[in-house]
C-alpha cells in the first residue's frame, strides 16, 4: 500500500484526521467560489437546453401550423370532390326522372280526370217506381167484401208485379253497369298507384342526395372554418385510411412474394441461372422482380387513364383520345404480361418435374412411378390461372398505394411534430435535472465542510447584523434560476 | 435526384462488374482404381450421382481416375460446365452420368497410387474453370504408391481449394497399427495446408454427404 500521501506513516489514523482537517479548512476557504462555480456549471448546463427546448416547440408549432393547413386544404378539397359528385349524381337522377315530369303530370291529371268522370257516372241511378204505392194504401184503406175494389186491386197487384220486376231488372242492369265501370277502374288505379310510386321513390332518391350534401356541406363549412373538430375528424381519418391502405399493400405484397415465386425459377431458362447482379442477388431473380414491378406500374397507368387514381397531373390532364390511348396500351401490355406469367408458370411446373425426374434417376433406390392422371394436372393449371390472374389483382395496388401516400403525408406530419415535441421534452427536463443536481452538489459542499460552517454559526450568532447576507444571496440565485426556467 | 442518380448508375457498374463465374463452383472428383480400392466404385457411383443432383447451372464437375501416373488429361473420366439454363444442365448431368457408368464399369486397378499427381492436374484444372469456389474430392484410401521413377517429392499449389478426402477406408495395416491410418491423414492435412489449401476435410460416412459442399 502507498504510504506517501500519510503524514505520519506510522500512524494512519492520525494522517487521515490532519488531512481531513486540512481539506475540510481548504474546502470552506474555498466555499464561495466553489458555490459560484457549480452554479454556474448548472446555468450553462441548463440554458442551451432550455433553448433548444424552446427552439424545438416552436419547430413542432410551426411543423402543426403547416400539417393543419395541409391537412384542411386535402380534406377541403375531398369533400369538394365528393359534393361534386353528389351533384352530379343529383343532375343525372333528376335529368333522367324528372325530365318526363310533365309529362307524367299530364298522365295523371287524364287518370284523374276519367276516374272522376266514372266515378260520377257510377252515381247516376235509375228513377224510382211510381207512386203507386199511396194509392195502394188508399185502395186497400176501402172496406173489405167490394168485388170491384177487389178487382182494382188484384189487377194494381198484377200491374205493380210486372212493374216491380221490370224496375228489378231495370236496377240489375244499372249496377251491373256501374260494376262495369268500377271494373274499368281497376288498370286506372293501378297505374295511378305505379306512376305516383315512382314518383315517390324518386323524390325519396333526391331527399337522400340531397341528404348525404348536406353532411358534406356541414363538413366542408367546419373545414372552411378551420375549426378543431374538424382538424381532428380529419386526422382520425387520415389515421385509419394509412391504416387500412398499409394493411391491403402488405396483403398485396404477399401476392407479389407468391408472383415472385411463380416466375423467378423459369425466368432462369430465360436469362441464365449462374448470373448474378450483387453476390448475393441472381439476375434471374431481379428479372422476375423486374416483371412483377413492370405490371405493377401498368396497373397504375391503367387506373389513371380510368380516371380511378390522380397519382400523375400529366395523365389525367390529357385529352380522351389521348388518355384513351394510354388506357388500351397499358391495357394490352398488362395482358401480354400475364400471359407470359401463365406461359412462365407452365414452364416452372415443366422444370420441377424434370429436375424430379433427374433426381429420381440419379436415386440409388428405385422410387415409385407416379400416376400422371387429371389430378397431376390441377397444380400445373392452378399455377397458370394464377401466373395469368396475379397481374391483374397487382394492379389495383394503384388504389392502395395513393390513399397511402396521401394519408402518409398527414400521418408522417403527426408523427414528426410529436417527436420534435418529445425531443424538446426531453431537453427541458435534461435541464432541470442539471439544474437541480448543481443545487445538490452546492449542498453536498456545504455537508463535507459542516464544522467549519457550524463555527462560522457560533461566531455569526454572536453578530447577527452580518449573517444575513449570504443567505439572501442563495435566495436571490434560486430566485433568479426560476425566473429564468 | 443527384441520390438516385448515383444509386442507379451503381447499381448499373454492379450489373456490369458482377462476374457469374465468381458464384459458381468447380468440383473435381479423384477416383482411385489401384489395388483392392477399385472395388469400391460402387460408392464413387454414389457420390457422383450425389454432386450431379446438388450442383446448379452454371457450376462445374470433373471426374478423374487416379492411376499409377496421374497427372494427364487423359485421366478425366468425364466433365462438364452446366448450361446456365436449368432444363439444358439437366440433359448435361444425365450425359454425364451415363459416361461415369460406363467408364466404372470398365475400371482396371492400377498398380501404383499417384494421388499428387492427380490433385495437380485437378488444381490445374479448377484454376482454368475459374470458378469462385473450388473443391477436390479425394476418394481413396490416400495411400500414395509411386514408382522409382515418378517423382512427386516437391511443393505443390492448392491455393484456395478445398480438400475433401471421402471413403478413406482403413487398410489391413491400419487395423495393426492405427497409429499409421491417423498419421497418413494427419500428413495429407499437413500437406496440403502446406500448399495453400483453404480447407482440408475427411469424410467416411456416406450418409453425410452433405458435408462435402458445405461451407466451413
Amino acid at each position: 500500500m502507498n504510504k506517501a500521501w500519510m503524514v505520519w506513516p506510522e500512524n494512519p489514523a492520525v494522517s487521515v484526521l490532519v488531512l481531513a482537517v486540512l481539506a475540510m479548512l481548504f474546502l470552506y476557504a474555498a466555499r464561495k467560489p466553489m458555490h459560484g462555480l457549480i452554479q454556474s456549471l448548472g446555468r450553462t448546463a441548463m440554458g442551451p437546453l432550455r433553448l433548444g427546448a424552446r427552439w424545438l416547440n416552436g419547430a413542432a408549432d410551426r411543423m402543426a401550423y403547416r400539417n393543419r393547413a395541409v391537412l384542411l386544404a386535402h380534406g377541403k378539397q375531398e369533400v369538394e370532390t365528393r359534393i361534386e359528385r353528389e351533384f352530379e349524381r343529383i343532375g343525372a337522377l333528376v335529368t333522367r326522372e324528372l325530365q318526363g315530369y310533365p309529362t307524367l303530370q299530364r298522365k295523371l291529371l287524364d287518370e284523374i280526370t276519367r276516374v272522376e268522370e266514372d266515378y260520377r257516372k257510377c252515381g247516376e241511378v235509375p228513377p224510382p217506381p211510381p207512386d203507386w204505392v199511396e194509392a195502394v194504401t188508399a185502395m186497400s184503406n176501402v172496406k173489405n167484401g167490394n168485388e170491384m175494389v177487389m178487382r182494382v186491386l188484384e189487377e194494381i197487384q198484377r200491374s205493380v208485379n210486372a212493374i216491380h220486376d221490370k224496375a228489378i231488372s231495370e236496377y240489375r242492369k244499372a249496377y251491373e253497369s256501374r260494376h262495369k265501370i268500377l271494373e274499368g277502374f281497376m288498370p286506372f288505379w293501378r297505374s295511378l298507384d305505379k306512376t305516383l310510386g315512382r314518383v315517390d321513390r324518386n323524390i325519396g332518391s333526391l331527399h337522400s342526395s340531397t341528404a348525404a350534401v348536406d353532411a358534406q356541406m356541414e363538413k366542408y363549412e367546419q373545414i372552411v372554418a378551420g375549426n378543431d373538430k374538424a382538424e381532428s375528424m380529419l386526422t382520425v381519418s387520415a389515421f385509419t385510411q394509412f391504416a387500412i391502405a398499409a394493411l391491403v399493400l402488405v396483403v398485396a405484397a404477399g401476392g407479389a412474394f407468391i408472383n415472385f415465386k411463380l416466375i423467378a425459377l423459369p425466368m432462369s431458362e430465360m436469362v441464365g441461372a449462374g448470373d448474378y447482379i450483387t453476390s448475393s442477388l441472381r439476375t434471374s431473380e431481379v428479372a422476375a422482380l423486374v416483371i412483377i414491378l413492370v405490371e405493377a406500374s401498368m396497373g397504375l397507368f391503367l387506373l389513371e387513364a380510368l380516371r380511378i387514381t390522380h397519382l400523375f397531373p400529366r395523365i389525367a390532364n390529357l385529352n380522351d383520345v389521348m388518355r384513351r390511348r394510354i388506357l388500351w396500351i397499358a391495357l394490352t401490355l398488362l395482358v401480354t404480361l400475364a400471359g407470359i406469367e401463365a406461359a412462365l408458370a407452365l414452364m416452372r411446373d415443366m422444370l420441377i418435374a424434370d429436375k424430379q425426374a433427374l433426381l429420381q434417376s440419379l436415386a440409388t433406390a428405385p422410387q415409385p412411378a407416379v400416376t400422371d392422371g387429371w389430378v397431376g394436372r390441377i397444380p400445373t393449371a392452378g399455377q397458370m390461372l394464377l401466373g395469368f390472374m396475379l397481374p391483374f389483382a397487382l394492379a389495383f395496388i394503384a388504389i392502395p398505394l395513393e390513399s397511402l401516400i396521401h394519408s402518409g403525408r398527414t400521418v408522417g406530419g403527426v408523427l414528426a411534430t410529436s417527436l420534435v415535441r418529445v425531443a424538446a421534452f426531453a431537453l427541458r427536463l435534461v435541464g432541470n435535472a442539471a439544474r437541480h443536481a448543481s443545487r445538490v452538489l452546492v449542498n453536498l459542499y456545504d455537508v463535507a465542510i459542516v464544522i467549519p460552517l457550524l463555527v462560522e454559526r457560533l461566531f455569526a450568532g454572536r453578530r447577527p447584523a452580518k449573517s444575513a447576507k449570504p443567505s439572501k444571496r442563495v435566495v436571490d440565485v434560486d430566485e433568479a434560476e426560476r425566473t429564468h426556467a | 435526384m443527384k441520390k438516385i442518380l448515383f444509386a442507379l448508375s451503381t447499381l448499373l457498374a454492379l450489373a456490369g462488374c458482377a462476374d457469374p463465374k465468381e458464384h459458381s463452383h468447380a468440383v473435381y472428383m479423384l477416383i482411385d482404381t489401384s489395388g483392392t480400392y477399385s472395388q469400391e466404385s460402387a460408392k464413387a457411383q454414389l457420390i457422383v450421382n450425389y454432386l450431379l443432383g446438388t450442383l446448379q447451372p452454371g457450376d462445374s464437375l470433373a471426374v478423374a481416375r487416379v492411376k499409377s501416373r496421374s497427372f494427364s488429361e487423359k485421366d478425366i473420366i468425364a466433365k462438364a460446365t452446366f448450361d446456365s439454363r436449368p432444363s439444358q444442365a439437366n440433359a448435361q448431368k444425365r450425359a454425364f452420368r451415363e459416361a461415369i457408368d460406363n467408364s466404372l464399369r470398365q475400371v482396371m486397378p492400377s498398380r501404383y497410387t499417384d494421388i499428387t499427381g492427380a490433385m495437380i492436374q485437378g488444381a490445374e484444372y479448377l484454376n482454368e474453370a475459374g470458378a469462385g469456389r473450388k473443391t477436390i474430392i479425394v476418394f481413396s484410401d490416400m495411400q500414395e504408391e509411386l514408382d522409382k521413377v515418378t517423382v512427386r517429392d516437391f511443393p505443390i499449389s492448392l491455393q484456395n481449394i478445398r480438400i475433401v478426402a471421402v471413403n478413406v477406408v482403413k487398410l489391413s495395416t491400419d487395423n495393426v497399427d492405427p497409429r499409421r491410418y491417423l498419421g497418413r491423414l494427419d500428413d495429407w492435412k499437413k500437406r496440403v495446408e502446406a500448399a495453400g489449401a483453404s480447407e482440408w476435410r475427411v469424410i467416411n460416412d456416406l450418409e453425410r454427404l452433405d458435408s462435402i459442399l458445405a461451407r466451413s
